[in-house]
């Protein structure tokens, strides 16, 4: 599949019919769709939750690298933008236009 | 495509995570495949009401429950269903519709939308006047053409969902294509699963290999051809595989179905088990219910497993199979599910495919209807 690259300046949202949440049952961020559930891992879920529509992805940097405390920006900048890849080839998000 | 590393399996942590509500049995339809319970007016005077679903909401949810489920018989024919699917969305539930579209309108659409209803499963015979007739019991292509075209209308998610039977698999291409136009999501092209109606049909109703076959590469063709825009399911049947379904995740494992009398079942066929007694939701709190019930603990895990289950390395894949499907063609629930090749009883799938690969018989067809005491069985 050939995907545009991300833009930094891409602000992403969370793509219908999908829906995001805390599961306190399953102290995880869930990911809830049509006859579907996605559990997600600590990150994937912290990540996620930056997709509101607002925060850009060089704001997602940012807040992911203070939330993180890593010193190596590259390393937060890699898995992040690999994490958004994912999620926007697996239809979970978008760019808000 | 890339791989995501962060998608973990929900399991619910021995909690169940969907919750199916069959809020009546009855329908304005007559389906031939219908895997409602054969004596469905018995649960007519003993339905549920609206406050008694609110509180099985409640408790679902509190034990962990995520996606719901608004089925039946026909749950538009509830005039409640706006309420219970506003308050399912307001506790957190990820709500589904499961209808025939008949009992729909277009400003009881708009009300669900209003009331957070997320998404709709269009149950749908064939794009064939008669062939949907002769599936349903009822002419009503008409109806579901335009509630199909209402509910793409109102911007609902959706998914139609078509039982395939020898009736209406040569129509496969047609239904795909109107399916693609109308921009429908998903589309589940279902195996009918040999319960109640659709076992006292099965002989009537089964495909043939070939025609499976033929089927299969239809849908491969459409694939490559309409690529995103149309996601189509169809696996080859347990009939024909050799290996049965992962029935429900496992029995008592993340499923819970309630009957419109408040019965809580391990899967919406469950109530062939005619010897079980089964937990109300009247009677007894959910969780109580889930964690401790003879029922719900009765299959679950595999402590219950026989040969060649026990000791077989895919029981982790389909759980022994389906329990119902065990029950009701070799008499016990607890035996390995006869799909399976290794089964003991497999001869008895294998005649039945046999039977279906004969020309078509001239036996009609029997609709769903109520019975008023006769009781048909199936000849085995
Ligand atoms: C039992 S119906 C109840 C909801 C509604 N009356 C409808 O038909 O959509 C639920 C779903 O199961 C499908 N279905 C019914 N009987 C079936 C069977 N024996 N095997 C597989 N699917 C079946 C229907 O097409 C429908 O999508
Ligand atoms: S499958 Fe057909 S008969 Fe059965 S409940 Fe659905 S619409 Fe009614
Ligand atoms: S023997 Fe049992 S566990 Fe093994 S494949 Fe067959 S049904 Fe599944």
């Amino acid at each position: 599949m050939t995907t545009v690259p991300i833009d930094l300046a891409d602000r992403f949202e969370i793509r219908p019919p999908f829906m995001f949440r805390w599961e306190h049952s399953q102290h995880a961020h869930v990911l809830l769709y049509p006859e579907g559930i996605v559990k997600l891992n600590k990150t994937g879920g912290d990540i996620l939750n930056c997709c509101d529509g607002h925060t850009n992805v060089a704001e997602v940097l940012e807040q992911l690298g203070a939330l993180y405390e890593v010193a190596d920006a590259n390393v937060i900048r890699n898995g992040v933008l690999r994490f958004l890849e994912v999620s926007r080839g697996k239809g979970w998000i978008r760019i808000k236009t | 495509m890339a791989k995501a590393g962060s998608e973990l399996r929900l399991d619910g942590n021995g909690n169940p995570v969907w919750l199916l509500l069959e809020l009546t049995y009855q329908c304005p339809l007559q389906c031939v495949f219908c895997s409602n319970p054969r004596n469905f007016a018995d649960y007519r005077r003993n339905e549920l009401n609206t406050a008694e679903w609110i509180e099985v909401m409640r408790q679902a949810r509190e034990l962990g429950a995520m996606q719901i489920g608004f089925s039946g018989g026909e749950p538009t024919l509830r005039k409640d269903l706006e309420i219970l699917v506003a308050e399912a969305d307001r506790l957190g539930y990820y709500t589904n519709l499961i209808t025939s579209g008949i009992g729909l309108t277009e400003a009881r659409l708009r009300a669900l939308k209003d009331a957070g209803l997320r998404h709709i499963q269009l149950g749908f015979q064939s794009t064939d006047r008669a062939t949907a007739q002769q599936l349903a019991g009822v002419d009503c292509l008409e109806r579901k053409l335009g509630m199909a075209r209402a509910i793409k209308a109102q911007g609902f998610p959706m998914v139609l969902n078509v039982p395939i039977t020898r009736q209406n698999i040569g129509q496969i291409p047609q239904i795909i294509d109107f399916a693609a136009e109308l921009g429908v999501d998903y589309m589940e092209l279902a195996n009918v699963q040999y319960y109640n109606w659709a076992l006292l049909n099965r002989e009537q109703l089964m495909p043939t290999r070939e025609e499976l076959q033929r089927a299969e590469a239809q849908v491969q063709e459409a694939r490559e051809r309409l690529g995103d825009r149309l996601t189509i399911f169809f696996v080859i049947p347990d009939y024909y595989e050799g290996r049965p379904k992962a029935c429900m995740n496992g029995w008592g494992a993340i499923h819970l179905t309630i009957a419109p009398n408040g019965n809580v079942l391990p899967c919406s066929q469950a109530s062939s088990f005619k010897d079980l007694d089964f937990p109300n939701v009247r009677q007894q709190r959910l969780g109580e219910i889930w964690h401790d019930s003879p029922v719900f603990n009765l299959y679950r895990g595999d402590a219950w497993m026989p040969q060649p289950c026990r000791s077989c390395d895919e029981k982790e894949k389909d759980f022994g199979g389906c329990r119902c499907q065990a029950l009701l063609l070799t008499g016990s629930g607890a035996n390995t599910d006869p799909a399976c090749s290794k089964s003991p009883h497999h001869q008895l799938i294998q005649q039945a495919v046999a039977l279906a690969q004969q020309p078509h018989t001239n036996r009609p067809l029997i609709a769903r209807h109520a019975s008023q005491g006769v009781n048909l069985e199936t000849t085995p």
